[in-house]
């Protein structure tokens, strides 16, 4: 019935330099479908992982993490292989091969013993998957509620707007730390509560203040009115458009907030605040509790294992946050092509 | 003036068939200039004011005028994306059944009502960078329409949304589904924007500029094909542009706005042969016409285009006119007057 006229030619051809489209089959089907959208997602990711590898501190810090993954995951084998719970057990084990707790390390004991008489290697492996649970909790929870909250207020605006950025006003201006160690003093505070306190404070906090301004200078993009001319409702521009352009930026806050977690569970645990089994923030406890910390370096097995992972896992995960800084953000990209 | 503005549109709508697709009376928005929560704004840009006109299904209306003049408003108004502060629209779309349904007014259009006038009104936006979520690939895009209105299940809207692809010149369409816009030319995107407005099949669609982002090698490709396809599925556009010529080329009637007025509206050949108004004519002036037997004066306007933040009560091209009197300081806002058949001007020296 109509004819795109002569100008077609002008216009299908194709710019330069497109990558080859994922689907070229006419009428495709369910399935075609799905794939067509996996492969766009997955060249997608490789677009951002090659923007990614470009930051060496980047690679390096995702190859920390990495790292410590592989150690969390070796300390349940190591123990059903190698080590026997009554000795190594990170809490209740006892090196009976020694009588000087604590011991230097040695060839039984790498890191040697704790004053109580515990391995240190065991304890340090053993938090680190603690330390993963914890931080990796507490930023999707935060990220999670800062998301949504950031979309809905920059959305709506007026009342609902200005209630949560109130609360997160509320929630800047209490200090942190001293509000955890108020909340740890009151409630017997676990891993997993530790994990979603920090998660909502952070969440309904900071964070949300920096989602929403994304938020904003989504919500009056063109496309948004597009939509509603679609037929969208709140929903479907909520979830559809605005939140989806959020994203990227949620995810290096979640990084962010990973570090702001794992330091804060060391604070905590250095106080004796938490109800944990093991962690670092435990191991440097324990030391100063038995009076350890005083003695300088000489006991320096009991201090600086703990010590150097917090720091390492901590700044890692705030690295890559930056390193992906430059993947979501073209603008802080440097030009090397 | 508003008795004016009534018997204005009551003929309108006489002289036309009285079958109007969208007839638009006596329509305002005006915007606070500072909104804050707790404080009444005092001071307000008045983007559009008092303006009527209709629209025959069809038919093509261009809407002319220099950046600022409310174009944008007027088609933001007419699908509902933002409300009028007064004034009245109405829709007489066509009933499913085969001819013209009930006339509606706009405002008592609601949640599940707008969903369905939503198939009939729709709009192709200024910017084709800006109109389209980067993260979305074009079938998104295009099926938006059709997914939140739940028209159909997936492989229907492949294949609904294929053949939009190929009818708008985007061939083959397959190779264009999984593209994202930034992967797209100006002209291709424009062509995307275009079968989006469209996929649904609605009645009546305003075009706000959709070529002055393009070069012009694109422009005459994508004015080709909004004509061909308004011929062949019966659509209406109100035709938004700064430019005259592609008015021209456009549209069946043309409406010349000056800062949230219309001023002039006729026939596209009886305003370009026969411009009335003072303002008209300096557009025109401004126009390389290339047919040797348009005859114009050359009025000079002065100054700029301004906001109309609270104008004074008096004609608004007063200030840049070339032949305003004193009878157009003293008198409010000329009315809108028929100086020949369908010719209609606002003016007092017209
Ligand atoms: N949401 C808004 N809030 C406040 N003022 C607005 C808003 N939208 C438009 N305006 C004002 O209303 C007037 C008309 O704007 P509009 O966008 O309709 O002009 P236009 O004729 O489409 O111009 P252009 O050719 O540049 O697109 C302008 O002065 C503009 O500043
Ligand atoms: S009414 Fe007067 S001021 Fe206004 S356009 Fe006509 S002549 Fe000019
Ligand atoms: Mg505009």
């Amino acid at each position: 019935m109509i004819s795109p006229q002569s100008d077609q030619q002008n216009f299908s051809r194709e710019p330069p330099g497109i990558p080859e489209s994922p689907l070229v089959d006419l009428h495709p089907g369910r399935w075609q479908m799905a794939l067509a959208r996996a492969r766009l997602a997955l060249r997608s990711f490789r677009g951002g992982w090659a923007i990614f590898v470009e930051s060496r501190i980047g690679v390096l810090s995702l190859a920390t993490i990495v790292l410590f993954a592989l150690m969390a995951i070796s300390h349940p084998i190591l123990m059903a292989t190698v080590w026997d719970a009554e000795v190594y057990d990170p809490v209740t084990g006892y090196a009976f091969d020694r009588l000087d707790h604590p011991a230097p390390p040695n060839w039984r004991h790498p890191l040697g013993t704790d004053p109580l008489g515990r391995d240190v290697l065991s304890q340090l492996l053993s938090s680190t998957r603690s330390e993963f649970v914890l931080g990796i909790t507490a930023a999707l929870v935060t990220v999670g509620i800062a998301t949504t909250v950031g979309a809905v207020a920059a959305y709506y605006g007026g009342l609902v707007d200005a209630l949560f950025m109130r609360l997160a006003d509320l929630i800047i201006a209490l200090p942190g730390i001293s509000l955890l160690i108020v909340l740890s003093a009151l409630f017997r505070l676990n891993l997993f509560y530790l994990a979603l306190i920090i998660g909502i404070l952070g969440g309904f906090g900071g964070t949300a203040i920096i989602l929403k301004s994304q938020a904003l200078s989504i919500r009056v993009k063109p496309y948004i009115e597009a939509a509603r001319v679609a037929g969208g409702g709140h929903f479907h521009i909520i979830f559809v458009h605005i939140i989806p352009n959020l994203l990227p930026l949620s995810l290096l806050y979640m990084m962010f907030t990973v570090t702001g977690a794992i330091f804060a569970e060391a604070v905590l645990s250095f106080l004796g605040l938490l109800d944990l089994r093991m962690s670092w923030g435990i191991m440097i406890h324990t030391a100063n509790t038995g009076g350890y910390l005083l003695g300088g370096t000489r006991y320096w097995w009991l201090i600086i294992p703990a010590g150097a992972s917090i720091t390492f896992l901590c700044s890692a995960f705030y690295l890559v946050g930056r390193a992906l800084d430059e993947v979501v953000n073209p603008r802080l990209r440097r030009h090397t092509s | 003036m508003v008795a004016d503005s009534h018997a204005v549109v009551s003929d309108l709508l006489m002289g036309g068939n009285g079958q109007a697709l969208v007839a638009v009376e006596g329509l305002t928005k005006r915007f606070p200039v500072s909104k804050s929560l707790f404080r009444q704004a005092s001071s307000f840009i008045h983007a559009v004011e008092d303006v009527s006109f209709s629209l025959a299904p069809g038919e093509s209306l261009g809407l002319v005028g220099e950046s600022g003049c409310g174009k944008t408003t007027v088609g933001k108004l007419l699908v509902k994306l933002i409300e009028p502060t007064s004034g009245q629209i109405s829709f007489r779309f066509p009933s499913p059944d085969a001819g013209s349904g009930e006339a509606v007014d706009a405002s008592t259009i609601r949640s599940a009502d707008l969903r369905a006038f939503r198939r009939q009104a729709q709009m192709i936006f200024q910017d084709p960078y800006e109109s389209m979520n980067p993260r979305r690939t074009i079938y998104d895009t295009i099926a938006e329409p059709l997914a939140v209105q739940g028209v159909g299940h997936l492989t229907d809207r492949v294949d609904r949304v294929t053949e939009i692809l190929t009818q708008v010149g985007l061939t083959p369409a397959g190779s264009f589904l999984f593209r994202h816009p930034h992967e797209l030319s100006g002209g291709q995107r424009q062509r995307v924007a275009i079968a989006r407005a469209l996929v649904i099949g609605p009645s009546f669609v305003v075009a706000d500029e959709p070529t002055s982002m393009l070069d012009v090698s694109s422009r005459t490709g994508i004015m080709t094909l909004m004509q061909n396809l308004a011929q062949g599925l019966g659509i209406s556009y109100l035709y938004i542009t700064h430019d005259l010529a592609v008015a021209r080329y456009m549209c069946h009637r043309i409406a010349v706005m000056y800062l949230g007025k219309i001023v002039e509206m006729a026939e596209t050949e009886e305003l370009l042969g026969n411009p009335l108004h003072p303002y008209t004519r300096a557009l025109l002036s401004a126009v390389p016409v290339p047919d040797p037997t348009y005859r114009r004066d050359r009025p000079d306007i002065r100054g700029d285009l301004t906001l109309p933040i609270n104008p004074p009560p008096r004609c608004r091209f007063y200030d840049r006119c070339p032949v305003a009197t004193d009878h157009c300081r003293d008198n409010p806002h000329p009315p809108m007057e028929e100086h020949g058949p369908g010719h209609w001007v606002a003016c007092y020296e017209a």
